[in-house]
């Protein structure tokens, strides 16, 4: 009886769905705002990619509070994590050479990778919350492969405190400077190459050290733990 | 081309069926994983290659792992 009312809500939401997406045209810009974006976006802002443009610039403060909430999930995590009593640690089985060798000649790959995509956030696709997500996946390279290997975890709490003091001093610059939070003060240079498009660059580099930092201490966190 | 991002979305559809009907839990985590690659790929065939690599490093990678840690905490079957 459950099973044949769920399968007939299912059949329901299936209907209703194919329905009202059918119903939307696909790639016709619906709103003004979009393509208000895409015409005058490198003029304003000197980033290329226009999706950092709007990120950063245009929804700037909106990306303060993605990273406020990431910073709060962290927080909620460790403090969660810290009520569980330590278990004695368990003896450490070694990984094979070829396992451990395999993850020290990776783990500086990924990290040049992940600062390089944090570093072009304006000018190609990619940006601090994809270079950060890149650098905690070597991190966690490197905790699977390698156990003996530990980083302190003090040091990732001051690198992602840094990050975010850092995204906020420039909001505050910009009230400073100008009359509103997160202006672009800096000059905004040619478009396309690496020092261009003002705050943006200093601004994604700082969320790439915050979400990488705060990603692995998450990892280190939960490995501690099991 | 077509024919590609076709199979792209059948795979995934396998492998969001078999994360949710499986009974050892990891193999279920290693189908989410699937789901999270083949959506990653669409989305760069759908012009999207900054969603494509957030959820490509974040779904595939990180959120697999924290699932495998914690089913090593809990028990592996269902």
């Amino acid at each position: 009886m459950r099973n044949i009312i769920s399968i007939i809500l299912l059949i329901i939401i299936f209907f209703a769905v194919i329905f009202s997406i059918s119903e939307i045209p696909f790639g016709i810009p619906k709103t003004k705002v979009g393509s208000y974006y895409i015409n005058k976006g490198i003029d304003e802002t000197g980033a290329v990619n226009v999706v950092t443009s709007v990120v950063l610039n245009y929804r700037g403060f909106d990306t303060l509070g993605e990273v406020t909430i990431l910073f709060i999930a962290a927080l909620g995590l460790g403090a969660v994590l810290a009520t569980i009593e330590r278990k004695t640690k368990k003896a450490i089985i070694p990984s094979s050479i070829v396992l451990s060798t395999g993850c020290k000649v990776f783990f500086p790959f990924i990290l040049l990778l992940g600062t390089y995509i944090f570093l072009h956030g304006h000018l190609t696709p990619g940006g601090g919350f994809q270079g950060g997500a890149i650098i905690a996946s070597g991190y966690l390279l490197v905790y699977l492969g390698c156990p003996k290997r530990r980083i302190n975890q003090n040091h990732f709490k001051i690198i992602e405190s840094l990050g975010g003091l850092t995204f906020v001093i420039i909001g505050l610059l910009g009230l400073i400077f100008g009359n509103y939070f997160l202006l672009n003060f800096l000059p905004k240079g040619i478009p396309s190459i690496l020092f261009s498009a003002g705050i943006i660059p200093i601004i994604y580099i700082a969320i790439g050290f915050k979400v990488g930092s705060e990603l692995a201490g998450v990892i280190d966190n939960l490995i501690e733990e099991s | 081309m077509v024919f590609f991002v076709t199979f792209t979305v059948f795979v995934m559809l396998v492998c969001a069926v078999a994360a949710c009907i499986l009974r050892d839990l990891l193999d279920a985590a290693i189908a989410a994983a699937g789901v999270s690659l083949c959506a990653a790929i669409l989305f760069y065939f759908l012009q999207a290659p900054d969603v494509a690599m957030a959820e490509a490093s974040i779904g595939a990678a990180l959120v697999t792992a924290i699932f495998i840690i914690a089913i090593r905490r809990t028990k592996r079957e269902e």
